[in-house]
Parts: C-alpha cells; structure tokens; sequence
C-alpha cells in the first residue's frame, strides 16, 4: 500500500498497520492493581455521596471503591451491576467529568476528583473476566415479555426482568445486539470486543432469547407483539438521521457520521477503511467528536469539526472537545452549512458564520473537503409507535406508554439525554414498573 | 453463600460485626440506625448507677493521629460513662430490642466496687429484654479515678470478685472487658475465668495524650488550657488488641474463654484476623465514628467473599485457625532462610530500601549509577525492613531457600531439618537436639 495522509481523495490504507494499531488502543488502559489501591485510597467515603446522586444508575460508589481498597473487586463488581448492569460500559464511556467525577469532593477540594470511572473499569473487568455471572434469576412466572431492541435500554431491561424469573425476548434489527454500545462508539473506547463479550456475559442470567435480524415494521409488528407477550418494552433508539438541508448534500463523499461510526467498529482491518484527506464533520456532539477524532486517526490530513453555534453550546463535553483538540481536529465554532460544493462528489463546503442564536452573519467561508460526515442529530423511525412528543415516545417516570402494556425507554423515548447510562437507568427501572404491574 | 450469623457465648446475630460500648450507641435513635445500616448487634454505652448521672467535659472530647491525606490513624477520647439518665436508657434499650429481636443488645455496665450495686442493677437491667451484660472494666480515663473502670481491670482480684457478683445475679453471659493498661494480660482474663465470667472482650482503650499544643504548652483535647490523658483506639492500636487477644486464646488456662474481638477494626479484613487469632465475634466503634455505619456493607461482603472463596461456611469455621501459629520466639525456625527480592518491573526506583538497608540495617542493597537496585545475598539477613518500607506492594518479596541451596551469607548450605534456638549451639542453655 502506498497511500498516505497525503494522497487525495477517499483512500484506505493511509497509515502503517503499527500506526493504526497505536492510534486505536485503549484511551484509558485500565489500572494495574497497585495503580487502582492508589486511586481507591483517595476516596473519602462521603456520607450521601454527591457522586453516587450524579450518577443516573445510583451506584453506590463510595462502597464499591471501598470494596476495592479492601482487595475485593468482585464485591465492588457487584454492587455495581446490582445498579447498573451494563457498568462495565458505562466506566467506559461515561461522560464521567460532567457525572460523578465532576462532583467529587476531591475535584472541589482539589480539582483531581478520585478516578471513579478507571476504579468502575478495574471492578467490573475483574468479575466480567471471571466469567462468572453474579445473578441468579428467581423462580419462573411464565411470563412472556418482548423488548424491542437489543442496545443499553432493552438489555438492561431484559435482564432486570429475567432475574424477576420472566422469559424474555429481545428483537434486534442488527445482526448483532449491543446497539450503539457494539456500533456507535469510538473504537478506541471499547477495544478488544468488549461490547460483544459484555453481552455475551449478560446473558448468562438465562431466561433471555436474542432474535436478530428483526426489525419493527420489517417483519415484526407491535400489534404482533401486544398479542403474544405479557408485556413490550420498545428501546429503539434512533434509527433515522437529521439531514443538512443544504444544496449539494447528495454529492459523493457525504456521509453520515454514525455510518462511519458503526462500519468503523465492525471492519476486520482499519486498513481497509477509506478515509479522505479533508474531513469535515458537521455537528457539536458525541458522535460529531467519535467520527471526527477517528477520522483523524485514521490517517486523514485535515480534519475540522463545525459546529453552528458557540463551544459552550456543544453537546460533547470540555473533555471529548479537548480529546479532539489534543488529536489534531481543529474545531470551527459559529458556522452553519450552506452548501456542499463539487462535480459530481464533494470539493468544498461552504459555511456561513452565524451567532449563537444562529442569526446570519453574511460572511463565509469554504473549507476543502473530499469528506464529509452528517452529525447534527438523529431520529425517531418508526410507524404506528405510542403516543410522541418531540419526535420522541412519550413515557412518564415508570417507562410507561400511552398505550397499555408497552413500555420504553433509551434514547427513543422522551426523557433520556443520549447517554448510555440514562439508558440503562431507564431499561432497570421500566422493568421494575413492568414487574410491578405483572405482578399486581 | 457463607452464613455469617453469629453466636457468641450463646448471644445470636445476624452477622460477627457489633458496635463496642461508646458514643455510637448511646442512644435508641443511633443505635436504630445503626441496625438498619446492617450491624449484628451493639454493647450499649456503658450504664451507670441509678440518681443524678455522670458529667461530661463541655470542650473537646477528642484528640486524633492522622496519618497522609489526614487519614484518622488513631483517636483518643475523654469521654465518660451515658451521661444520661437510667431510666432513659433503659426504656431506650427496651424499646430496641422489641423492635429488633433478632439483633444482639449488650448492656455495659459499670458501677462501684459494692456487691450490692452490682446485684441491684442487673436485674434492672435484664428487665429490658437485653442479651447480656459486657462488665466495663477498662475506661481509663476519669471514672478510673473514682475506683472504677480500669481502677478494676487493673486488680485481677477485683475482676474475680465483681464477675462473681454478676453471675451470681443474672443468667444472662456475663462479658469481662478488660484494659490493656497492664502488664500482662493473662491475670484479668484468668481473673475473669476464676470469677465465672463468659468471655472476655479485649482490648479497651489505652491510655494517650495523642498531641501537644506548643503555643497553649498544653494536652490536646486542650479544656481551658489543660488537658488529660484520654483513651487510645483506632488502626493505631490493632496490632496490641491482636497480640492480647492471640495470648488468651493460646494459653492453656484460658484457651477456652471466648473473646469478642475489640481494637481498631476498620475492614473485613482486620476482623477475619482477630477471628483467626480466636475471637469469636468482633466490636468496632473508631471505623463507625470515622465513615458512618454504613462501613459495615463493606464488612459484610469482604467476610462473606472471602469465607467463599475459602470454603468456609460459618465464621465457626474458622475461628481460632491462625492461634497454633502463634507461638513463643524461642520456637521460629532458625533454619528457615529467605532473601529480599526485588521485582525490577514494578521498581520505581525511590531507593527507599536502600536508604533503610545501608543506613539502618544490614548493607545489603546494591545501588547503581543509573539506580537499579538489587540485593546482596551474601549480606542480607532477610529482615523484611526493605520490603516494609517500599511504596509499591508486591514489588519486593522474601524468597525462601530451598534445603541444600548455600546461603551465601554464611557460606553453608541450608539444613532441611527444623532447629530452634533451643537446641542451637550457641545458647548456654541449649539441649540436646533429639
């Protein structure tokens, strides 16, 4: 192969398999055992913990990381997952800095919080890796409940209601389950498989049957469902994405984001992937960053993250900006799309420079792009769903729907704020409320 | 799933983990808490006589040790007896174990030195449902001085004397608490034995002044620019509650006395470790008064975790195990030779262990230009100093050296046989090996 960062156009192979390999390791290796002791040694045990109220899951963490510094990570483990499942992600992926870490009194008193989220990695991987499953699933009720998606809601979901003794199933349209925990984060957040293995390890409760390949709407219907299962659970996600509304969006090169994104986490060879040499990504979130810092890494020479608004309106956070900053994405602030620019595929694109209400400015400017990819958002898809509300299903504390006997939660429903661990949080508590209500 | 309910001397719980005599159990509502928070049972602050209770100093009660980041290493206290009323207490004590049957209640206890007082309020106190009574031999601080606490724990005949009264008024176990303000620990508990008792529980507080404050030239906790020995808890003094409680357990005469555990414990750890030295059951007060009583869930996962991974499934299991182990100097095996290791990936190269070996020990580290430390087999006496002092656990270690491998300290081979200072050539006193 003799492409490099240089080499115009979309091209694969633009870095050595060793470059690759390096820039797609773990960002945050986890502790060695004597680096976990320090960390967990910084806890204070704080009376009514203000990380552990931060924290959507309710983790117990000043007796998790206790459990650690007492040299048993497996009890720690499982006071995690008795909250929270799917915690071996979530100490992953878990915008920590605007969560439990944010909060530490530590980070008040010293502006280094006690690492909660590499302690919260230490745990779990020690007791995932035993292989062992800590839960058993009570007696069976011979209740049957579907769950609608195979991502952080429906799993979390499924499981609580597993361990209730329910027999559980869960559609995936995918051929694989995981959701956006399996294709729609950074690869470098969840190296050596650990999505499929954290599914795998889920279900050894028993009690759940993963159907792939099953999409609502496609070959599956809600009516279907209603008539078959005791009770639905939809967590869906959001399978559609926010179009620029630009002249020139279908021109070659233009992509969405959470396209990349997946296709990115499932190649057998990074250097198989085609990159450009300018990237433009266009969007102030999560998956504006995943794709544009992977873009980078990648190989691509340029990449520039727009985003329409200021840096403090951005959905990722200072630490994900800072990550993209420090990888070499240069992040342009206040610039709307205006036009996608070329022959045929994609050249320049052109913005305008606009105020954080958005307001035009009548200035512009043209950035070269072989490149780019769509993250302003994504949406609900779907037809004959429960009652909406903002493009999102409209449930009330419990999870409930406005129509009897299907829940939802995750990012399709209304409530969630697009992260892994509201979801989790919601798929745990819908179950409560399912079991409560078959059990009634 | 190990069963951690406990009995001690006949006193069920749901778990070993009790709270000892002190500020967290003086009241109904810390003590309702405290049971909600999971801890097995409680020994209720000490109760006094009948009539006008004892006062309590109105400055600070508390002097502490803090070790880095302000870790409390150590606390001392110059707290009494309840300074509340009798009666209150007792209907307190009544009202809680209605509610909380199957929680332990230990009534502590300390009157004067009188027969008749001792035989007066037990029964008063027995009239609230409790489990037992634990005899507060061991304050040392300020009711010593007016005859009682450790005034008594320091007389063996005392001990005898009043833990025979008690027997004599109640069914209920009578526990001896003893103070290690002694030079030997063994006379309270065979004095206890003598007198009846059920078990002893060890240790009480040692006498401390934990801090000086150099501008008032005064003791902290400093009362109107004076201030007075308190009572010494926390980690700080675990090794010495260990050691007192390993004695009475290996004694012959007293091997038989339960004892309930008290001294500094903080994790599951430190109690599976008195449990092992053979306590029965174990209180804890400085961890509760430092973290909350939530502390116990840590307690109770770490036991029961490790009792898993062990294979034991009760604490019975287990009790006593490492007390064989324990035994007099003059028994180690001077035949048992190991050498510091030192594991040059997890090296950091602090030269902690070589400032201690070459300036405190034995010249045994070698140090090169570019800081690679290393040990010289032929000097090290394997004194552990390096391995205690080093920052990274497990980087240093002890190898032991197998039969026949030459020490190159002394220039012999190893023997394989045992051989103890008592037949060793060089003791005057040696015998003849046999």
């Amino acid at each position: 192969m003799s492409n490099t960062p240089f080499s115009e156009g979309i091209q694969s192979g633009r870095l050595k398999p060793a470059e690759l390999t390096e820039n797609f390791g773990d960002i945050h290796p986890r502790f060695d055992e004597h680096e976990a002791l320090v960390a967990a040694d910084r806890c204070y045990f704080c009376h009514d913990a203000p990380c552990m109220t931060a924290c959507p899951t309710d983790i117990d963490i000043p007796l998790f990381i206790r459990q650690i510094a007492t040299g048993t990570p497996e009890a720690a483990a499982k006071t995690i997952f008795s909250q929270n499942i799917l915690g071996g992600m979530c100490a992953r992926v878990c915008p920590t800095e605007t969560l439990c870490e944010e909060v530490c009194v530590r980070e008040v008193a010293e502006g280094k919080p006690v690492e909660i989220g590499r302690l919260q990695r230490f745990a779990t991987d020690k007791l995932v890796e035993t292989g062992e499953h800590p839960f058993e699933r009570a007696e069976a009720t011979g209740k049957k409940i579907a769950v609608v998606g195979a991502g952080p809601a429906g799993l979390s979901a499924a499981h609580r209601l597993a361990g209730y003794g329910h027999d559980v199933t869960v559609f995936d349209a995918r051929s694989k389950a995981g959701g956006l925990n399996e294709f729609g984060i950074a690869a470098y957040k969840s190296v050596d498989s650990f999505a499929e293995r954290e599914v795998d390890w889920l279900l050894k409760i028993g009690g759940i049957t993963v159907e792939t390949g099953k999409k609502l709407g496609d070959g599956l219907s809600l009516a279907f469902l209603q008539a078959d299962y005791d009770a639905v659970f939809l967590g869906i996600g959001l399978g559609g994405v926010n179009a620029l509304g630009v002249d020139g969006e279908d021109k070659d090169g233009v992509d969405d984001a959470v396209d990349f994104i997946a296709d990115l986490r499932q190649a057998k060879d990074l250097g198989d992937l085609p990159i450009g040499r300018d990237v433009v990504v266009i969007g102030g979130g999560m998956t504006a960053v995943d794709a544009a810092v992977q873009a980078k890494l990648l190989g691509a020479l340029n990449v520039s993250l727009v985003y329409r608004r200021g840096k403090d309106r951005m959905n990722a956070s200072e630490f994900e900006q800072d990550l993209a900053a420090s990888k070499g994405v240069r992040i342009i602030t206040n610039a709307s799309p205006k036009a996608v620019i070329g022959n045929g595929a994609v050249r320049e694109i052109e913005f305008e420079y606009t105020d954080d209400d958005l307001k035009p400015t009548g200035q512009t400017v043209c950035l070269p792009a072989d490149q780019v990819f769509k993250a302003i958002g994504q949406t609900l898809e779907g037809d004959g769903l429960p009652e909406l509300e903002r493009g999102k299903i409209k449930v009330d504390g419990t999870g409930r729907t406005s129509v009897d006997g299907i829940w939802a939660g995750g990012d399709c429903a209304t409530g969630g704020d697009d992260l892994t661990v509201t979801a989790v949080a919601e798929g745990r508590d819908a179950a409560e409320d399912i079991n409560a209500a078959l059990s009634a | 799933m190990a069963n951690l309910e406990s009995d001690f001397v006949g006193i069920k719980s749901p778990n070993p983990f009790w709270l000892a005599s002190a500020p967290p159990t003086d009241k109904e509502y810390n003590v309702r808490r405290a049971f909600e928070a999971g801890w097995g049972g409680v020994v209720w602050k000490t109760l006094g006589s009948e009539g006008p209770p004892v006062v309590n100093v109105n400055g600070p009660r508390y002097g502490a040790i803090h070790g880095a980041d302000r870790r409390l290493l150590g606390l001392n206290n110059i707290e009494l007896i309840t300074d509340r009323p009798l009666e209150v207490n007792l209907e307190e004590m009544a009202r809680v174990k209605r509610d909380y049957p199957d929680h332990a209640v230990i009534a502590s206890v300390m009157v004067p030195c009188e027969e008749e007082e001792w035989k007066r309020i037990l029964p008063m106190i027995a009239e609230t449902g409790c489990d037992g009574f634990e005899l507060n031999f061991g304050c040392p601080h300020g009711m010593a001085e007016r005859g009682m606490g450790s005034a008594v724990g320091q007389v063996p005949d005392y001990i005898e004397m009043v833990a025979r009264w008690c027997k004599e008024a109640t069914d209920l176990p009578v526990i001896v608490k003893l103070t290690p303000n002694i030079t030997n620990i063994l006379y309270p508990a065979e004095a206890a034995l003598r007198g009846g008792a059920d078990a002893v529980s060890l240790i009480n507080t040692i006498n401390s002044i934990t801090s000086v404050n150099l501008d008032a030239m005064s003791p902290e906790p400093m009362i109107d620019g004076k201030g007075t020995h308190g009572g010494y808890c926390g980690p700080a003094v675990k090794p010495i509650a260990m050691n007192m409680v390993a004695e009475i357990a290996r004694n012959p005469e007293t091997a038989r006395l339960p004892i309930s555990g008290i001294g500094g414990i903080t994790t599951w750890r430190d109690a599976a470790e008195f449990m092992a030295l053979g306590a029965g059951n174990v209180q804890v007060c400085t961890a509760a008064m430092t973290y909350g009583f939530k502390i116990v869930q840590e307690m109770i996962s770490g036991l029961s975790q490790w009792m898993d991974e062990k294979g034991y499934e009760s604490t019975a299991d287990f009790v006593g195990m490492a007390t064989p182990n324990v035994t007099d100097w003059q028994y180690l095996n001077l035949n048992h030779i190991t050498k510091a290791e030192i594991n040059q990936d997890d090296c950091i190269s602090c030269g902690r262990c070589y400032a201690a070996c070459e300036d405190t020990s034995h010249q045994a580290i070698a140090m090169s230009e570019d800081r690679v430390f290393t040990v010289k087999d032929d000097e090290c006496v394997a004194c552990n100093l390096c391995v205690n002092v080093c920052p990274v656990e497990g980087c240093i270690t002890m190898r032991t050296l197998d039969a026949g491998e030459m020490d190159e300290r002394t220039d012999t081979p190893v023997a394989a046989e045992y051989g103890n200072w008592t037949t060793h050539p060089n003791n005057p006193m040696a015998k003849a090996a046999e």
